[in-house]
């Protein structure tokens, strides 16, 4: 059986709005999903994650938040949007990147948008639980 | 996959699928911005990259 869209009395509550936004950072679509929004929620949840594969698999690099040039902090924020997949990434041996690579500016490229998007997600999931779509 | 057009069309596609998703409610309205934006992409692409053809490469 699936599990009920939230309440809007659920949706309302400030805690349970930080959880919503947590959740849909961290797995990209689970807010729409949770919101009853489930087409919406499992295009997001193939596709940015697939985006951010296809990232890694040209070769991009996952940026950390060192200090020492300006923009690599905005770039690992960017990334970083994707949510849990960012940190599963590490483990697994990927992110590292070849800047020999013919693809390794195309693969940042797709990294960093695939986060960005995912906070747009987590924007658009946060207006409809407060009733704005 | 070396080809940068094939790179460009996918990069517009998955940005057109999330912002048209995101912005229109019915799947008609969805497949008619999406496509709508992946079009323009690829025109606005094409046509820079061929302005920026004349101007060297060092």
């Amino acid at each position: 059986m699936s599990p009920a869209p939230a309440t809007t009395a659920e949706k309302s509550q400030p805690g349970g709005l930080v959880l919503l936004c947590l959740a849909a950072w961290a797995i990209p679509g689970i807010g729409h999903i949770w919101l009853g929004r489930r087409a919406k929620g499992f295009v997001f949840l193939i596709a940015l994650p697939l985006m951010f594969a296809i990232g890694l698999a040209l070769h991009g690099r996952l940026f950390s938040f060192d200090t020492s040039d300006v923009l690599t902090p905005l770039e690992a924020a960017a990334q970083l949007g994707i949510g849990v997949t960012y940190f599963l990434a590490g483990p697994i041996g990927a992110g590292k990147g070849d800047v020999r690579a013919i693809t390794y500016e195309y693969g940042i490229s797709f990294l960093i948008v695939a986060g960005l998007l995912n906070l747009l997600v987590v924007i658009d999931a946060y207006d409809i639980a407060l009733g704005r779509k | 996959m070396h080809s940068h057009l094939l790179m460009m069309a996918l990069f517009a596609f998955f940005v057109s699928l999330v912002f048209a998703v995101l912005a229109k409610d019915t799947p008609r309205e969805q497949a008619r911005l999406g496509g709508v934006m992946f079009a323009g992409f690829m025109l606005v692409g094409l046509v820079v990259s061929w302005l920026m053809y004349p101007f060297p490469l060092r």
